[in-house]
């Protein structure tokens, strides 16, 4: 096992840069997970610490030791991606075994390490099977099953989840955690899906055009995101974020927005982002008040058994908040939405910062 | 079965679409079947054009197997387009995975020079090959037969395409996996593109087992000669006998026929994948 350290990490293609001397510090044993959107620079890193892309500039080193100019085969790490890559032309027991080509192990050693892992991935039946014989979920653990079998420093998995269905991503996800519980060795996880990203990670790395925005653990972010975009990355469903006015006075200031300004006890720019997650904006039974209140119309309802949204057209346009699921607003009713203050994060609406 | 299942078996464009086909067939098989007729016939009867002979004998088959030089022509063959296939195989698949694979200066340059060759006749590049092999020393021997066909254009232009449908996960994983970069062309991807080897194989040993000009040129001692030079020669001798010459070709055949039968599946997805006609 060992921890990773990138160390002002670049990444060009020709003119064009697309990872900007990112740095960040994995400990040995840890599950990190990188999240952003397409093109913000997270499949690159993860390539460029499997050594399978060049590295312009910066360093990485696997358990203390610089790899820049390793070959992937000398990191000492094993790789899942998100099209499986098994080989069509191998039995099951053949592409794990596969991932000991270099290992010097004799036929009988092979086949014995082969047995275990497909043991503890429940391949043991489908061991004598070509890939085209099995289901999306059964590659997966095959492919998850030559990268275990090396019993390699760090796993790196990129996307791997993304060709499977809703159901099985969450079977596989459960497998994938219960793994590293098991196994304890590093993880460096790839994945634009940001409940992925939550249910997986000891920490995320949110990454945007290249950069890194934030680091920390899932509820950190969460609770705590650094700005409007990892604020509306996090969590599920989107969090609003609406403008608003401030004024400033003798280190306090006072909101406008809403029914009735809003009193804070530190001093905000003139213009600020509000941010509230649907869960903490709720509908307001009537005569219930709130710290902040917003009216406006129901335009869709969305009923999800234990929870039920709503869309609503109101003041900073249209906002998503719970409501009772048993007596849910309908459509084109008048309503007013209300949150505490503890529930709001705000953001300097020019950097897009949290305050 | 119903009538209108019936009705749609026997319309009148379907019943077309058969004729011609069959026509077209008839057309293709007459001169096989000639040519099988003849060899099962006696010297005096090879005018008789009846297509089932009228005393059939195998005595042409005794006197041609029995003939060394026969023999000896059709072993030539054989080698040649085998070895020729295998070069082939290897040698465009590897160039083929190189320029669909790697990265590097001139890349497309050498594809681009690859493919132009595709538009130089064969008959053009005769005179070349002659004057090479001449200056090498090379005429008249089984390598001067072969070299212009180890390796081919259109064969390294297929591999290509075929190995950039082969996706990186594949390669890269390998790269993981420990393999070296010949294994993992050798172990990994040209598993991954058998239909287009396949079809390859085919083509070029088919294509080297029926060749005549070139080797007719290159060759002048007889026990040199391929089959179809050696049959053409039969025929340029003081006394043509059709009956031997039908029944070399007949037994030239052979291994053609044992291709088909043996690979046809894969000839006719490796004509579909290529893009070729016969």
């Amino acid at each position: 096992m060992a921890g990773i350290a990138i160390d002002k990490l670049v990444k060009r293609y020709g003119a064009t840069q697309v990872v900007h001397g990112i740095d960040l510090t994995i400990e040995d044993g840890e599950f990190v997970v990188f999240v952003g959107p397409s093109g913000c620079g997270k499949s690159t890193t993860l390539r460029m610490i499997a050594g399978l892309e060049d590295i312009n500039d910066g360093t990485i080193s696997i358990g203390g030791q610089v790899v820049n100019r390793l070959e992937p085969k000398e990191r000492n790490i094993a790789m899942v991606f998100q099209n499986y890559a098994i080989y069509p032309h191998m039995s099951v027991a053949e592409n794990i075994a596969f991932g000991l080509y270099t290992s010097g192990l004799d036929k009988a050693a092979k086949r014995k390490r082969v047995e275990e892992v497909g043991e503890v991935l429940g391949l043991t039946p489908l061991l004598e099977r070509r890939p085209s014989a099995l289901s999306g979920g059964q590659r997966q653990r095959v492919a998850i099953g030559r990268a275990m079998v090396r019993d390699p420093a760090v796993f790196l998995f990129d996307e791997p989840l993304s060709n499977l269905d809703a159901q099985l991503r969450a079977q596989m996800r459960l497998e994938i955690k219960r793994l590293h519980q098991r196994l304890g060795t590093t993880i460096v996880f790839v994945t634009h899906d940001q409940v992925e990203a939550m249910t997986l990670a000891d920490r995320i790395v949110v990454m945007r055009d290249g950069h890194i925005l934030q680091v920390g653990a899932p509820m950190e972010l969460y609770e705590k995101p650094a700005d409007v975009f990892t604020a509306r990355f996090i969590g599920s469903p989107t969090m609003n974020v609406v403008p608003a006015k401030a004024t400033a006075e003798a280190g306090r200031s006072s909101l406008q927005l809403g029914e009735a300004p809003l009193a804070w006890s530190t001093a905000l720019p003139a213009d600020v982002l509000v941010g509230v997650r649907p869960q903490e904006l709720r509908v307001l039974e009537q005569g219930e008040s709130a710290d902040l209140v917003l009216s406006g119309t129901v335009v869709v309802v969305e009923p999800l058994g234990p929870e039920t949204f709503v869309h609503v057209e109101a003041e900073g346009g249209l906002l998503l908040a719970s409501a009772s699921a048993k007596h849910p607003p309908v459509v084109g009713s008048a309503v007013r939405l209300g949150a505490s203050a503890s529930g709001l994060r705000l953001f300097d609406a020019k950097s897009e910062r949290a305050l | 079965m119903t009538g209108s299942s019936l009705m749609q078996r026997f319309a009148p464009g379907r019943v077309i679409v058969w004729l011609l086909l069959l026509a077209g067939g008839l057309l293709m098989l007459t001169p096989l079947l000639f040519m099988f007729s003849t060899s099962l016939k006696d010297s005096a009867d090879i005018y008789d054009l009846r297509l089932i002979p009228a005393a059939p004998t195998l005595d042409n088959y005794k006197t041609v197997l029995s003939d060394g030089r026969f023999l000896r022509w059709f072993w030539n063959s054989l080698a040649i387009a085998t070895i020729v296939t295998l070069s082939n195989v290897f040698f465009d698949s590897l160039v083929g995975y190189t320029l669909a694979k790697f990265q590097f200066r001139g890349r497309y340059l050498v594809f681009l020079a690859i493919l132009s060759t595709l538009m130089i006749p064969t008959e053009m590049l005769v005179i070349p090959w002659y004057v090479m092999a001449k200056n090498f020393g090379w005429l008249d021997s089984y390598w001067g037969i072969m070299f212009p066909g180890m390796m081919t254009a259109f064969g390294t232009f297929l591999m290509k395409q075929f190995f950039e449908t082969v996706p990186n996960d594949f390669l890269e994983a390998a790269r993981v996996d420990g393999l070296n970069e010949f294994a993992i062309f050798w172990r990994i991807a040209l598993p991954l593109v058998t239909p287009a080897l396949s079809a390859l194989a085919i083509f070029t040993f088919l294509s080297n087992w029926t060749a005549f000009i070139w080797p007719l040129i290159v060759t002048t001692s007889k026990e040199l000669y391929t089959l179809p030079v050696g049959l053409a020669s039969f025929a340029v001798e003081s006394q043509i006998q059709w009956e031997l010459i039908m029944t070399g070709a007949a037994l030239a055949t052979i291994p053609t026929l044992a291709v088909f039968l043996l690979l046809q599946r894969y000839i006719v997805r490796g004509v579909v994948l290529a893009g070729l006609k016969g």
